[in-house]
């Protein structure tokens, strides 16, 4: 076995102190007719043979093209401090702090990520985390329940759709209500969260509502009006929930100045590679007198008997092992790794960084919208954006595609991503970061200006492009510009 | 809340001074921000710390140093397979190819990522002796409630929704009694017989039309296989009800038992503990679900699909109507799922195997040590699993020691404690499970040291009930940071200060 340590005369060792003969009599204890058929798989692997099949595998992947891909997962800049400190085995090679006197690292650290995250969102109380943003939400929403007693939760359609099926998922497993706020169809704000229609789902007296969840920038990149919709919430007795990108939080307004009762997030921005998913960062904050009702792991501050300070995880009555059914949440391993990540990258990049990154990307995304304009390609929506925004594109997946065939990968097909709303159709949603450079924008709007022209061109052709590609689809060589 | 006393290590905030770090990214032009309208701006920065890079290195350095680690020593932490942890697999999920690729990449551009999700749903799926796997779950609590969700639907599904109740014995995870309310259904705690093994007779008595799920941690937390699990499922069937397997102990088991082809309908994983993932200090972990074929409708959305050509995607929003939805945003935790490959594709079918017989050997060397030495009670004698109960009964009846002190005095020894009053049905109970990495010297030092301590205890109680004495701090005020929680740094307000550079 790879890592394992004893030698035959070892194992010998051990059996003889048992009296035992060999290590099949450890097992009579399971009875004949539940014994296992053999593992069907391959041989060991030498380390050698397997790095190259990883690296055969990791080949496959295209992560070469020139990426306006964000939707909830945005590639940022992560100085080579970060992981190094993350490859250290002190780190990652321990588990929960338990005995704290040897675990003081970890718990300074977990103490360290939730002042950070409380100065970023505002709020007093940060959780030492939680599996991704999605995850975060149902929690905050599942909270808000506990909090006022009341069994119904409004949900903005501006929040990520994969939050808002995980929120549907969670709440249909506890039996509680969930509603959709639907979203402004026409003039200025369209896109945006309709508060007028919040304000009237607010107002059922037989049904009140426990919390009301948007998101801050939404998931099509509009700014929200959060703090009405704050007031909104709190008028008809409800919390209210932020969803929050935290490198936004640097130049945005924190969830603690316009009245959340609670933030949550994906904090896979703060230094967290995209890894196709996970594993990310789910922040979930709260004001103090909520501190109770908050799920997960909390690290304070205390002392040792000699007066030394030192970092204890506390208020575990809230906690499954403690509670068991009653607790807030079953959650036991969390993302206490990715946490570290997040508090080391802040610690690089600095106050000033991080406004850096959060301004570097809104003038990149002005840069990415005056390009596009200049090629006949507009956004879909007309009010405020931060760093992300949706383009109006006819036959939106087949150029998608077809763009993906030249290099760029064109963003989020919206019609595809959030079937349910049809004001989306001829949509891609595109992001710009720090990371995107000149040339990328470049050669999108100079791509994008090529393939409408052809589609234009040859309109009735428009579908032919579309079985070509659908055969090169399987391939994972998609371009070769 | 104000900070207190000398201490190891100040806090980042301590060591920020304006003016300090820079360099890391480009700035912005000085109008970048001239379009956000006012009402969304922010009025004070964050206070964050300003320090450069060489004392923010040393910070995390130092810190890391306080904390014990497998990397450092021997974790014999019950029920949590504090195994070693592979090295290539942090080379393997850092390659660019998989660490730089979006969640929402086109299936074209993923075939390397999509074709080792299959590929490891498949070895998964040969273990668990199931049907099909989701790798969405981002942990074992995660995997639990995606299971029980699925437990629900399916009842749902034939028009027995009336089952509202779990049964779960009551040595087990905390997690699994909490995982039932989040899904909405009532937990029955089941009493242990006497031999520290499942009560058949009293899980007869409580199921019945009302039963969802019967959740059981085989081997249990108690390091016994449950002998009688055939009987128990045989039950749970005619009951109508379906068979959950807490996977946490699955050590244990590989190549011995296959909890699929005993009858079990659902199970999930912990790669964290088996697979050799990295724990990090708390997580992340990821809980691969396995299910029989009651329940493969239901698995969450997306699945990874292999196409007749030999191509990979993902379901597409709505693909499977049966499903109980996303667990979690995007495909699962990847970078987790690709050292759990590289570990499963390191051992192959011959090392699987002998990682579980490693690992049960080794706990039964250890507990022949402690038994004959005499020193602890060693509540259920005979061949354990993975992992055994040893309790400090006797030696605090004698002495006034208990479980905790011995716990903080294996710190001074350099070993990290087990876990300690788990299962909460065993009195005073240690959790110890070596696993398959360690040397027969390490086992050896770690029995001479609890035996070594038990007397101890005898000569000098008080040693051992004020320890730890050389870790870098002493016992803790848990009851103060409770009653007064500090739970956050309070710097002085942010400004809007100039740029280092």
């Amino acid at each position: 076995m790879a890592y394992g340590p004893h030698t035959p005369a070892d194992r010998q060792r051990m059996l003889a102190a048992l009296g035992m003969r060999s290590v099949d009599e450890l097992f009579a204890d399971i009875p004949e007719r539940l014994r296992s058929s053999p593992l069907r798989l391959d041989p060991p692997e030498p380390e050698q043979l397997l790095m190259n099949r990883l690296a055969g595998l990791a080949a496959k992947n295209r992560v070469d093209l020139a990426s306006f891909l964000g939707a909830g997962a945005y590639r940022h800049f992560s100085p080579p401090m970060v992981d190094q400190i993350l490859l250290r085995g002190e780190w990652y090679t321990a588990y929960t702090p338990y005995q704290p006197e040897v675990s003081q690292g970890t718990l300074q650290s977990i103490y360290e990520y939730e002042s950070l995250l409380a100065e970023l969102v505002g709020l007093d109380v940060v959780s030492a985390s939680h599996y991704d943003g999605a995850a975060a939400t149902a929690e905050a929403a599942l909270m808000t329940c506990r909090a006022t007693g009341r069994g119904r939760v409004l949900v903005s359609r501006a929040v990520h759709p994969h939050y808002r099926e995980v929120l549907r998922t969670y709440f249909d497993g506890a039996g509680l209500g969930l509603e959709d706020i639907p979203l402004v169809a026409e003039g200025p704000e369209r896109g945006t969260t309709d508060l007028a229609a919040l304000e009237r789902r607010l107002a059922d007296p037989e049904n009140p509502a426990a919390g009301v969840v948007l998101a801050q920038p939404s998931f099509y990149g509009l700014l929200e009006h959060m703090a009405d919709a704050a007031n909104l919430a709190h008028a008809a007795g409800a919390l209210f929930v932020a969803v929050v990108e935290p490198v936004s939080l640097a130049v945005l307004a924190p969830p603690g100045a316009y009245g959340a009762d609670i933030a949550a997030g994906e904090g896979q921005a703060l230094g967290i590679p995209p890894q196709y998913g996970g594993p990310y960062l789910g922040i979930l904050a709260c004001t103090e007198p909520l501190v109770r009702q908050i799920p997960g792991r909390l690290v304070g501050m205390t002392t040792d008997v000699d007066g030394k300070r030192a970092y204890v995880m506390t208020l575990q009555a809230r906690e499954q092992h403690i509670r068991r059914e009653k607790a807030a949440s079953n959650i036991c391993t969390n993302q206490t790794l990715l946490a570290l990540a997040a508090s080391v990258w802040l610690s690089a990049l600095g106050p000033h960084g991080l406004r850096d990154v959060a301004a570097l990307g809104a003038a990149r995304a002005s840069e990415l919208e005056a390009a596009l304009a200049a090629v006949g390609v507009a956004r879909a929506h007309t009010s405020a954006y931060l760093n992300e925004f949706a383009i109006l594109v006819p036959n939106a997946a087949e150029v998608h595609r077809e763009l993906l065939r030249r290099g760029v990968l064109a963003g989020l097909v919206l019609a595809e991503a959030v079937p349910d709303e049809p004001s989306l159709a001829d949509t891609l949603l595109v992001c710009a970061t720090e990371m995107t450079t000149g040339d990328d924008i470049a050669t999108f709007a100079r791509e994008i200006g090529a393939v409408l022209g052809d589609q234009a061109g040859s309109s009735p052709g428009v579908s032919a492009p579309k079985a070509e590609l659908s055969a090169a689809g399987a391939r994972p060589e998609v371009a070769r510009g | 809340m104000s900070a207190s006393g000398p201490r190891l290590q100040p806090t980042l905030f301590e060591l920020s001074k304006p003016g300090r770090g820079s360099g890391k990214v480009p700035h912005p032009p000085h109008d970048a921000l001239d379009r956000l309208p006012a009402e969304h701006r922010r009025d004070t920065p964050p206070a964050l710390p300003e320090v450069n890079e060489p004392e923010a290195v040393r910070h995390w350095v130092n810190l890391s140093q306080m904390n014990h680690a497998v990397d450092t020593g021997f974790y014999p932490l019950g029920s949590c397979t504090m195994k070693w942890n592979p090295k290539v697999n942090e080379w393997a999920a850092r390659q660019p190819g998989f660490a730089q690729l979006h969640p929402l990449a086109p299936d074209a551009v993923a075939q390397g990522t999509l074709q080792l999700l299959w590929e490891l749903e498949q070895i998964l799926i040969e273990i668990s002796g199931m049907r099909a796997v989701t790798l969405q779950p981002a942990a074992g609590a995660h995997g639990e409630l995606t299971g029980i969700l699925m437990v629900r639907e399916y009842h749902r599904s034939r028009g027995d929704a009336n089952r509202t109740d779990v049964l779960v014995p009551d040595s087990a995870h905390g997690t699994n009694p909490a995982t039932a309310t989040m899904a909405g259904l009532r937990t029955i705690s089941i009493k242990a017989a006497p031999n520290g093994r499942t009560d058949l007779e009293a899980f007869r008595t409580a199921l019945g039309p009302s039963t969802a799920a019967v959740m059981i941690t085989n081997p249990s937390t108690m390091g016994l296989f449950e002998s009688e699990v055939g009987e128990l499922i045989d039950a749970v069937h005619a009951a109508g009800a379906l068979a959950y397997m807490d996977g946490a102990n699955l050590n244990a088991i590989l190549g011995r038992f296959k909890p699929g082809e005993a009858g079990f309908d659902v199970m999930h994983i912990n790669t964290h503990k088996t697979f050799s993932t990295p724990h990090g200090g708390g997580g992340p972990g990821a809980g691969p679900v396995a299910v029989g074929e009651t329940l493969e409708p239901f698995l969450p959305a997306p699945r990874v699909l292999r196409e007749p050509d030999g191509s990979f995607r993902l379901e597409r929003a709505g693909e499977r109507p049966t499903s109980i939805g996303r667990m979690r945003s995007f495909v699962g935790s990847t970078g987790v799922l690709v050292r759990a490959y590289a570990y499963l594709r390191t051992h192959g079918a011959s090392g699987l195997a002998e990682i579980t017989d490693d690992a049960v050997l080794a706990a039964n060397y250890l507990k022949q040590r402690l038994a004959d030495s005499g020193a602890y009670d060693i509540p259920f004698p005979g061949p354990c699993k993975h992992e055994f109960i040893a309790s400090a009964t006797s030696i605090k009846r004698k002495t006034g020691v208990r479980t905790l002190d011995i716990a903080k005095r294996l710190l001074d020894h350099g070993f990290h404690a087990p876990t300690v009053y788990f299962p909460l049905t065993v009195d005073e109970a240690m959790l110890i499970e070596p696993t398959e990495t360690e040397s027969i010297e390490t086992l050896d030092a770690f029995a001479d040291a609890l035996i070594a301590i038990a007397a101890e205890a005898e000569t000098e109680p008080e040693v051992v009930k004020t320890a730890p004495h050389t870790a870098p701090v002493r016992r803790l005020d848990e009851a103060g940071a409770a009653r007064n929680p500090n739970l956050r740094w309070r710097p002085a307000a942010g400004a809007w200060t100039p740029c280092p550079d």
